[in-house]
């Protein structure tokens, strides 16, 4: 969307021009946002608009504020975004101007270009040669890159709110509560998974462990077998109890049919971890025949990219582990392109991180078993993110069905 | 007693051609165009007015249209900033003779257009401000505030009726003659909701500049050719008073536009109790 910002002024509300204007908007193939309206309180007090005024080209809404210009909008002085160099290597000048998880744009020779990608918690570096801006992160600005610093110049669109369709991030918000009917919002969930697919944006997981400690497993398997998923992001202990589970039958050391202790079972993860390590890794362990079920051998056997961070808890870890945590965020920020929507599963800190790289038009649900998961996940910025406060294993199941009757043939 | 200003068309003809009405191959007759200038002139001071003359100037044909100098309340002149170049060349005439006859005199910013009385007409205590041919809506909001009254700028749009005077006249009270053709869907809606009751012109009248009339009181001097609305009006109470205007129509003007009230209002809203 590209916009620009007029103000009106005078007696628009008795001469019916703010009417007009807004009107005029809407049939040019223009939507508007009022910033501001002030209301003369005596009849001959003057009153004030500010607007938004967007449209598909810059062409579009060129020619309506022109249009506009003759009922007398005025277009706000468009100040240039104040770009400062950066001091060192992984230092921002001072009074950077941090980014939002919303679609933000600068104004640059005056222009609005876009900022891509959308991401929280960064610093907005201008490219002077391309006339591009990009978020950079503390591990990617060098000394003399241009940052932009202040307010001015810098414009964030708001996430616009579905009018068409009432779908469950409507209805629900991201109140979190038990209370809320699981059921119907599982089968929501589901119909907003099929048409994220449909309409060909990918399906992101993020996943931690307890998917396999509770028995879930074999319920993402069938998700990932349907094709709903498309990249996982986790850390090592999900691959490690999944591929446990996957030799042994057990997940930390408990058999999950089931659920009695099983003999030396502390041993079950060390060993599935050096099975892997010896085979050379992930997919050189499905590929020789050792890993033949399991969430890790669907995402193989499925070409689903999958994304194993680190932390210091872990044992190994397996060789597809990124340790280096700067490496493992610039890994998982290159893959979310193209991300339509995000199913957060059974991991606080990893969902949180997650959460900061997505942009806030990306659907977010986030099943805990933990209300404050989802609060803090809201909290820390995800504004975007629903939660539904569950044990994942009957959710996992119910969605694995409502999905598989939706993809019935009719 | 009302006053007025009136410019004998000494320097009048087509000249030029700034609205649909003006071809220089169809002239004005001056003997005709002078005989019909003085019968508005004998009819307005009939009728009780008081006659102020500004002296014409050569090479400004239109100068006798004075409702086009600027708009007067009180004992202030705001000034007109003539859209097109060929009239621009009044503003320092009509300057000067308010200066000398100690008014006010208020410029609106040089790129601000507005057209004077030709757009700008008090109906009850609302400023009906026409734009987009002549005057610019912004100076609408820079009259208002100088005025401090309510201006409700409506929008024209058929270029034939180029200025707010052309198909819009206050009578008393709140009551207005009007050609509804003449403004957009708002501007049709913003007028009923700010008058009493509208007397509507229709269009074979208003092609003869019915609503281009001079309002005083009762009377109603207007161009002939309007028996509907001299019906319409006598039947409220009015005494319509028809004269030829042929050689002014040529330009596009007619009573209303050859006449300028001092003042259009007695008192600017800030000289009255809230």
């Amino acid at each position: 969307m590209f916009s620009e910002q007029i103000e009106l002024r005078g007696h628009i509300i008795d001469s019916l021009l703010l009417p007009k204007v807004l009107d005029e908007i809407l049939n040019g193939g223009g939507s508007f946002t009022i910033r501001e309206i002030k209301v003369g309180k005596q009849q001959s007090d003057p009153s004030y608009a500010c607007i938004d005024v967007s449209g598909p080209s810059p062409e579009v809404v060129d020619d309506l504020v022109r249009r506009l210009r003759q009922h007398g909008a005025e277009v706000v002085e468009q100040k240039a975004v104040r770009l400062v160099e950066a001091p060192a290597d992984g230092v921002f000048p001072p009074d950077f101007y941090v980014t939002t998880n919303q679609q933000t744009f600068v104004r640059y020779q005056d222009k609005w270009i876009v900022v891509q990608p959308v991401t929280m918690d960064c610093a907005i570096a201008v490219d002077a040669r391309t006339a591009t801006a990009s978020t950079v992160k503390f591990a990617q600005v060098r000394k003399g890159m241009l940052i932009a610093v202040g307010h001015h110049g810098i414009r964030v669109a708001p996430l616009e709110r579905s009018t068409e369709r009432r779908s469950v991030f409507e209805f629900m918000g991201s109140n979190v509560s038990s209370e809320k009917p699981k059921s119907a919002v599982i089968r929501e969930v589901a119909s907003e998974i099929r048409l994220a697919r449909q309409s060909g944006g990918k399906i992101l997981v993020v996943a931690g462990p307890g998917v396999v400690h509770t028995g879930a497993g074999e319920h993402f398997e069938k998700l990932i077998e349907q094709g709903y998923v498309n990249l996982l992001f986790a850390g090592n202990a999900l691959a490690v109890h999944d591929i446990e589970s996957a030799l042994f039958g057990t997940s930390l050391g408990v058999y999950l049919q089931r659920g009695s202790l099983a003999d030396e079972g502390h041993e079950n993860h060390m060993r599935a971890i050096n099975t892997i390590r010896a085979a050379g890794g992930i997919p050189q362990a499905v590929a020789a025949g050792i890993l033949r079920q399991g969430i890790m051998y669907q995402c193989v056997k499925h070409n689903v990219e999958f994304v194993l961070a680190g932390s210091i808890r872990d044992d190994g870890p397996l060789p597809e582990v990124i340790t280096d945590v700067v490496a493992a965020q610039r890994v998982m920020r290159s893959k979310l392109g193209g991300v339509t929507m995000a199913l957060m599963m059974c991991t606080m800190l990893h969902s949180i991180a997650v959460g900061n790289l997505l942009p806030a038009h990306v659907k977010t649900i986030c099943v805990d078993i933990n209300p404050s998961v989802v609060t803090k996940l809201s909290d820390r910025g995800t504004f975007q993110a629903i939660g539904l406060v569950t044990d994942i294993e009957p959710f996992l199941r119910e969605l694995t069905e409502f999905l598989a009757q939706g993809s019935a043939p009719a | 007693m009302r006053e007025l200003l009136l410019c004998p068309p000494d320097h009048y003809g087509i000249e030029y051609e700034i609205n649909p009405w003006m071809h220089r191959g169809q002239k004005a007759v001056p003997a005709l165009a002078r005989a019909q200038w003085r019968g508005l002139l004998d009819t307005l001071q009939a009728l009780g007015c008081q006659i102020s003359l500004i002296p014409a100037q050569p090479k400004l044909p239109d100068m006798v249209f004075t409702a086009n100098a600027g708009l007067v309340a009180g004992r202030k002149f705001i000034r007109s900033n003539f859209r097109f170049r060929e009239r621009q060349g009044e503003q320092k005439h009509f300057e000067q003779w308010f200066l000398d006859h100690q008014y006010e005199v208020v410029r609106l910013p040089a790129e601000r257009f507005f057209e004077g009385e030709g757009d700008a007409l008090f109906c009850g205590e609302v400023l009906f401000c026409g734009y987009r041919f002549r005057s610019d809506v912004r100076a609408h909001q820079l009259i208002s505030g100088i005025l401090d009254c309510l201006a409700v700028s409506v929008e024209l749009v058929e270029d034939r009726f180029y200025h707010l005077d052309t198909c819009f006249c206050p009578l008393t009270g709140g009551d207005a003659i009007w050609y509804p053709r003449a403004f957009d869907n708002y501007a049709q809606r913003a007028i009923r909701a700010h008058t009493r009751q509208l007397v509507e012109v229709a269009p074979e009248e208003a092609v003869h500049f019915a609503c281009n009339a001079v309002v005083l009181g009762q009377d109603i001097v207007l161009p002939e050719a309007c028996p509907r609305l001299c019906a319409a009006l006598a039947e409220r109470g009015y005494r319509p008073h028809p004269l030829p205007m042929t050689e002014f129509l040529k330009a596009g003007g007619a009573c209303k536009c050859l006449t300028l009230f001092l003042p259009q209002r007695e008192v600017t809203a800030q000289a009255l109790p809230r």
